[in-house]
């Protein structure tokens, strides 16, 4: 779900957004996709990202709603801390709609008995402080903090920021339950021209991306 | 008095919402850090040390408290209400960023950040940001929209001069929300050793509320100023709003004054019937940006619209929380200027008063002229001119299309 100030995205995910709302993407058609996608797969878990203020502006109910019909299965709302529980999280839960919740470098102990509390489906652990697509994180340390993490939890992690090589996932799959991937594919669209090409070589590098798990 | 519920002055609550604006609506990444900020910001917001450092440094660095003028050349030529201005664009660096500025720097200083970021638009908070890290040998980055960097050349060369380093932001449409969003993209990346200071009362709590405090100086020694000058109370308060901290610094210590009228005055930019304008509150609807609820520009699908005015400083979709709040519970009232109607504020105290205001309170005074001369000249108006305007002669010129 695009937003035109997305806080925590790196310049790729940034210029996708902005070319995403200039060619006339709306929050109704992100609920064609994902009614499109559901028509022959049931199956797949459907999870919608962004910022709170297309939701807001939507309606938070009618948004959840509409999404829980179409057959959404969770959502990852990068400005809804804990704290904000109340706005979205909380009617969330009420419709079997996952919270996922994102863990940082910067969540201590105390904090994350908080994080986890409410999350749903998987935990996002953000394996850098920095924003997507930025800095390379340390993969030793990643591993510490998944490991703290899974000591006081069942719930699947999944680690995500800056991994972009078959190397990276195929040392984050050791240690985590999924790899997110987001800029290093956003930025294969990016170069692409004709939509049959990029769909091809989308499948190409996820398969190969895959294959290292 | 924060235990009184009729009153104006009890926001935020603990969970920093003025009704239901505000908020702290972060990434995970930022908590943290709001929260140690709300701490420290607690603590020192009741120590006399804290306290008497910036009383010592608003009086001596800054050359606080600035006067309270009656403009008596420009009341006697409207004819009307008789007219004061808080004098704060006299100030070190020449605007009320100034005061928010120290506070937060003192605060950075307590809790031994090395490093200052901080957003800005007109470069009037940039100035005063760059001149505090100065003062406190604190190293500092200025986010500023790459189209501002090049409409606002002199305050970017202070900054440089001042030992900045200024950062031109080309994402968004390169103004001051992108700034702001560049800002706040540092910090997540620098979350062990940077402070960041936002110029105005907005962002996640505990911001709204701290800046406002750090700028109810304003409003404090107005409030003993025109009790020596008049004996009495002002019937009205006038003040321009961007983000809004200068006239939320005006304002605030009046609020429970409910005899006191207050007028908050927006940019209309080319008027409110198109896109080219900032005004959130008389044109917008609630939404979150930043770090909080509050009313912004956006379109029907919650994606948020660039503004447009004269003056870079208040070109900004949003405002603080607490304006919005002011506004739905009907103790603020809120409208707007247009781009000519301030340029012609602009000239006229210019001209009549030997003052050059900014482009910003020459919103202000532009409505001023608007309602002076409908009320009689027993009643006492008093207008924040909260930045002086050398930095806009560019701009004004060439609106005027005059050569320099």
């Amino acid at each position: 779900m695009p937003f035109t100030d997305p806080m925590a995205d790196g310049p790729t995910i940034q210029a996708s957004s902005r070319r995403s709302i200039k060619s006339g993407h709306t929050m109704n058609k992100t609920f064609d996709l994902v009614a499109n996608f559901r028509i022959d797969n049931k199956e797949t878990p459907i999870v919608l990202m962004g910022y709170y203020n297309p939701i807001y502006n939507f309606g938070t109910e009618a948004f959840l709603d509409k999404a829980k019909l179409l057959g959404v299965d969770g959502l990852i709302i990068v400005d809804l801390p804990p704290e904000e529980d109340a706005e979205l999280c909380d009617l969330a839960i009420m419709r079997n709609i996952s919270f996922i919740r994102l863990a940082t470098p910067t969540t201590d102990d105390q904090r994350l008995k908080k994080v986890l509390q409410k999350t749903s489906g998987f935990l996002y652990y953000v394996s850098i402080a920095g924003i997507t697509g930025s800095k390379k994180p340390d993969l030793s340390i990643v591993k510490d903090a998944v490991l703290r993490i899974k000591a006081k939890t069942n719930i699947p992690i999944g680690v995500g920021f800056g991994i972009k090589s078959k190397n990276d996932i195929a040392k984050v799959s050791d240690f985590a339950d999924a790899v997110i991937v987001g800029s290093v594919l956003v930025d294969l669209i990016a170069t692409k021209n004709s939509k049959s090409d990029i769909k091809e070589q989308i499948i190409q590098k996820v398969e190969d991306f895959a294959s290292v798990m | 008095m924060t235990s009184n519920i009729n009153s104006y002055k009890s926001g935020p609550d603990q969970d920093g919402r003025f009704g239901i604006f505000g908020g702290r609506f972060v990434a995970e990444t930022l908590m943290p850090l709001i929260l140690d900020l709300e701490k420290a910001y607690d603590k020192a917001k009741n120590d006399s040390s804290f306290n008497d450092e910036l009383l010592y440094l608003n009086k001596y660095y800054t050359g606080r408290p600035s006067p309270l003028y009656y403009a008596e050349r420009l009341t006697g030529h409207l004819n009307g209400a008789k007219i004061y201005f808080k004098r704060d664009e006299l100030n070190h660096t020449g605007s009320h960023k100034i005061n928010n500025c120290l506070g937060q720097i003192l605060l950075a200083k307590r809790m031994r950040k090395t490093r200052i970021i901080a957003e800005t638009g007109a470069g009037q908070h940039g100035v005063a940001v760059a001149t505090v890290a100065a003062r406190f040998g604190i190293p500092c980055v200025i986010y500023m929209g790459a189209k501002d960097v090049e409409r606002q050349k002199p305050n970017v060369f202070r900054m440089k001069l001042l030992g900045a380093k200024v950062i031109p932001v080309n994402s968004g449409n390169s103004t001051l929300k992108d700034a702001m969003n560049e800002a706040l993209r540092d910090w997540v990346a620098n979350v062990e050793d940077t402070f960041y200071i936002i110029g105005t009362v907005a962002g996640p709590h505990p911001y709204p509320e701290m800046v406002r405090n750090f700028q109810s100086v304003i409003g404090n020694e107005t409030k003993e100023q025109i009790l020596n000058q008049e004996g009495r109370l002002p019937d009205h308060l006038i003040a321009c709003i961007g983000g809004g901290s200068n006239a939320m610094g005006l304002f605030y210590p009046f609020l429970d004054d409910i005899n006191v009228k207050i007028t908050g005055v927006e940019a209309g930019g080319l008027g409110l019937e198109g896109d080219k304008h900032c005004a959130s509150l008389t044109a917008g609807r609630p939404g979150v940006l930043h770090g909080n609820r509050t009313y912004l520009l956006q379109d029907d699908d919650g994606q948020i619209k660039e503004g447009h005015s004269i003056s870079a400083g208040l070109d900004y979709p949003g405002i603080g929380p607490e304006h919005s709040w002011l506004k739905d519970s009907g103790r603020v009232e809120y409208v707007s200027i247009t781009d000519s109607e301030a340029i012609n504020a602009f000239q006229l105290c210019t001209k009549i008063e030997g003052i050059i205001p900014a482009l910003e309170p020459a919103h202000a005074i532009a409505h001023i002229m608007k309602i002076s001369s409908k009320l009689s000249k027993e009643k006492i108006i008093i207008m924040n001119l909260c930045g002086r305007g050398d930095k806009d002669i560019f701009t004004v010129a060439e609106h005027l299309n005059m050569e320099i």
